[in-house]
């Protein structure tokens, strides 16, 4: 495969085959804040789902679409707040604007299908940034996690208004992530690795009512 | 706490997620070399302040983080509407005026609290 954006743009995988430490963005949380196993009781259970591979892709969205199906057989959503997830749930697009999309996909996938992209997108205009080592993810679940998000988030999470298949970035109380609806029962917060910490111990607080517990 | 319709994302949101960016629709002289000091001091630094419609610029930073104009009412702080980043207002002061000479003036005033307002 010809790939004429090579000689232009320098790529480089950011995990290395080399033994180097890795922590996720939560370890020095767990430690510092402790976290609460979850029990029979525990109305959301928390879960972070560290080291994925995040791109941000940016360009037209025909472009990207046609590439997107190509590379990897799924269609970029071209509503706004849409949230396309593939059939093994591992692998995600998400609106963020106009111009603008966010890829999930497991964690190591990411540089190749990067290059990949980069190929089948050729000559047009567009970006993709890794941006995997700057967000991580927290997973909520249980009857009470639409409940401990209405007290976090600005966004109306009620069913009727925050259907499966819907993302928005918003404000989650003093400060941003995005939030997503990937399945019924599991909610999704996309949040800056410098500010997991925060949230981490947001959620903590926010949920101790509902005898939150964290899965590790 | 207002309600804003942002025209990229097709929603109302809170907001919060908005910033104010001041007037909008200012235009850059076409030839800055040679417009006149007064034009490029105008320009730079001089913003209307109306009773009334102003035209405005704002972003929804936390969010889609594209900058788009509202319409708004300077003294019932009403949104009249929003509209896209180089589109025209559909909402001016001067047809304002033209539709307050048609309409029940009262019927008009208590529309636009409400519209954009948080029940």
């Amino acid at each position: 495969m010809s790939n004429t954006v090579d000689d232009k743009i320098k790529t480089f995988d950011t995990r290395t085959t080399s033994r180097v430490p890795v922590e996720s963005p939560l370890t020095y949380s767990y430690r510092r804040s402790g976290a609460p196993a979850p029990g029979k009781g525990s109305g959301a259970v928390l879960r972070e789902r560290p080291f994925l591979g995040h791109l941000v892709l940016r360009g037209g969205a025909i472009v990207l679409d046609e590439a997107l199906r190509a590379v990897l057989d799924i269609s970029l959503p071209g509503e706004p707040q849409a949230l396309v997830v593939d059939a093994s749930g591992e692998r995600s697009v998400q609106w963020i604007s106009p111009d603008e999309w966010l890829l999930i996909v497991p964690g190591g996938e990411e540089f190749e299908l990067e290059n990949r992209l980069r190929g089948a997108l050729g000559d047009a205009h567009f970006a993709i940034t890794n941006v995997g080592g700057g967000q991580t993810v927290i997973d909520l679940e249980g009857d009470a996690a639409s409940e401990l998000l209405m007290k976090s988030v600005v966004y109306d999470v009620h069913p009727h208004h925050f259907p499966v298949g819907k993302g928005v970035t918003t404000v989650f109380a003093k400060t941003s992530v995005i939030l997503r609806r990937p399945t019924e029962t599991r909610w999704e917060l996309v949040v800056r690795r410098s500010f997991a910490d925060y949230i981490y111990r947001w959620l903590l607080d926010a949920g101790e009512e509902y005898a939150i517990g964290v899965e590790r | 706490m207002f309600y804003i319709y942002c025209p990229y994302c097709g929603e109302h949101r809170e907001e919060e997620e908005f910033h104010p960016k001041g007037e909008a629709h200012i235009v850059r002289p076409e030839d800055p070399e040679t417009c006149s000091d007064e034009e490029w001091g105008d320009y730079l630094f001089f913003r209307n302040n109306p009773r009334g419609i102003h035209h405005e610029m704002w972003v929804h930073a936390v969010g889609c983080r594209k900058f788009f104009n509202i319409t708004r009412n300077t003294a019932t702080y009403a949104i009249l509407e929003t509209y896209r980043m180089g589109e025209a207002p559909s909402i001016t002061a001067e047809s304002r005026d033209d539709r307050a000479s048609l309409d029940a003036p009262a019927e008009t005033e208590t529309a636009e609290n409400q519209e954009g307002v948080r029940a």
